[in-house]
């Protein structure tokens, strides 16, 4: 087995012959690593975070998560999404369910759990998140930050070894980011292996191991999160940060 | 984490916040909030259950015995309208899924379907099924007309699903495949209950339409409310009478349940 949770080897990405949302792309994380992606809009990264779990499928190059290689064809792609837990920008739940629901529905259906051992297992989730009292609730009686910590719960209830977030905080109000951050800096310390788009300068200081600037679906630079943000190596990481800081 | 407030942030596009489809047919549904169809909508109830009313007591004879005949055609009326809506939608959801699958050949399929029988008038359709069912299969006037109805409604109902399903923002099925899910069981657990909701008010719209579309039927030989009418024609030659009768009866009926249906809408927005 490899030291390595993730592997990325060579990935490009085309949509219809002319547009290259990823070039050549490679990346590994480490178990237990939290490496953030930042980059302007249409950089890519987000193409590159969902060809993970394959919600895109990449033109060329390889994709392990573990020794599973993600990109071939003959493998069981919903094993694969089982053990990868994704969170997206505009949250994704469940409307005509209940957050129990939302959360044991998954468990229930592909893993065949029983009722009451989903339940069981969502309130864990529900209180890890602090949400405890809102498991009757549906989504849309719930404020933004508290759906999108449904919804890293309902990633959770896969038990998955990797979580992939998708700018996870940008859909929100600037008073409910802190509230998701936090849940997601609680899972970096108990050694959940991460993969995030985002910009959150706080988390990646406070979290990540490494941070990956991309531009123009090339990935320019990786380096830990202090030296690559205020000693960036290339010109277009330099740029970017002046944009964003 | 002062640098957080600072950046740019996109609000994320969370699709279609309310959808609805477009109603090409059928009665206009009176909602409270739509103060003109509200109002012309009691304006007619109570102007026809007025004139009714008036016809059978002031005039009893001829407008007593039409009132008796016809109306026994109503529970046959509706008994077709029924079976044929939920025939309609059985063959509508596998439709509406063919139009939508991945599948080039039950796209085709389905497309074709459809096409067959928008193309072709109903009445022309529900002949052609008859005979054609009757040339095979030993069945009923009544069976016929149910299966003739729910072929050519099942078209329709197809647009229906397929409108409803794709109204239901894509990222709920990513979030279902991505929790591991087959697309199957996002499906059946996922998209189509919301497509349900979504498409309610349509499929009550279809019903008022195939009620009074189901007078078609009188040509093959069902005794519904207009088949009945036609039969005391035959025997009285007071056509005008009769047919101001069974206009009405369909009237009355079909205004009362565009305001079921308006109801009904009225009550899940507020859920």
């Amino acid at each position: 087995m490899s030291d390595y949770r993730i592997r990325i080897e060579n990935v490009s990405k085309f949509f219809g012959h002319s547009i290259q949302a990823v070039k050549n792309a490679s990346l590994k994380v480490k178990k237990g690593e939290v490496v953030l992606i930042i980059g302007p809009s249409g950089s890519g990264k987000s193409t590159l975070l969902r060809s993970v779990n394959r919600l895109e499928v990449a033109t060329e190059g390889k994709i392990w998560i573990d020794d599973d290689e993600v990109t071939s064809s003959s493998i069981d792609i919903r094993k694969i999404r089982e053990e990868a837990g994704m969170v997206f920008q505009s949250f994704n739940l469940f409307p005509h369910l209940r957050v129990i629901d939302n959360i044991t529905l998954a468990p229930r259906t592909v893993k065949n759990l029983s009722k009451e051992g989903a339940n069981e297992q969502a309130r864990k989730l529900l209180k890890k998140v602090g949400l405890e009292d809102k498991e009757q609730a549906y989504p849309g009686q719930l404020s933004g930050g508290q759906q999108q910590r449904v919804a890293i719960a309902r990633a959770l209830a896969m038990e998955p070894k990797v979580m992939l977030f998708d700018e996870p905080t940008s859909a929100l109000d600037p008073e409910m980011i802190k509230e998701v951050l936090d849940v997601m800096l609680d899972l970096a310390r108990e050694g959940m292996t991460m993969l995030v788009v985002s910009h959150e300068m706080g988390f990646a200081r406070a979290a990540a191991d490494k941070v990956v600037f991309m531009d123009g679906g090339e990935i320019i630079e990786v380096g830990a999160p202090d030296e690559l943000f205020s000693n960036p190596k290339e010109e277009r990481t330099r740029k970017f940060l002046t944009h964003i800081l | 984490m002062a640098e957080i407030d600072k950046l740019p942030r996109k609000k994320a596009d969370r699709g279609p916040v309310t959808s609805r489809i477009d109603v090409t047919d059928g009665a206009l549904i009176p909602n409270r909030g739509n103060s003109l169809v509200f109002n012309s909508w009691r304006v007619t109830f109570i102007l026809s259950i007025v004139l009714l009313v008036l016809l059978i007591f002031i005039s009893p004879a001829p407008f007593r015995d039409i009132f008796y005949i016809t109306v026994k055609g109503v529970p046959v009326t509706f008994q077709v309208t029924v079976f044929a809506i939920l025939g309609s939608l059985v063959l509508g959801l596998f439709c509406g899924l063919g139009q939508v699958s991945r599948s080039r050949l039950l796209n085709t399929l389905a497309g074709v379907y459809v096409e067959l029988i928008r193309g072709i008038p109903l009445l022309v359709q529900l002949i052609f099924i008859y005979y054609a069912l009757g040339r095979f299969f030993q069945i009923e006037g009544l069976i016929a007309a149910i299966i003739a109805l729910s072929i050519c409604y099942g078209a329709y109902m197809g647009e229906i699903f397929r409108a409803g399903i794709q109204a239901v923002p894509k990222g709920q099925m990513e979030a279902a495949i991505a929790l591991g899910m087959s697309r199957g069981q996002a499906l059946r657990k996922v998209i189509l209950p919301q497509t349900m909701k979504i498409i309610l008010p349509a499929i009550g719209n279809e019903f008022i339409a195939m009620l009074k579309d189901s007078s078609l039927v009188s040509v093959i030989a069902l005794r519904d409310i207009l088949r009945r009418g036609r039969e005391y024609i035959s025997r009285t030659f007071l056509s005008l009478e009769t047919m101001l009768m069974v206009a009405l009866i369909y009237l009355v009926i079909t205004l009362l349940l565009s305001r079921i249906v308006a109801l009904m809408e009225e009550r899940m927005k507020n859920e």
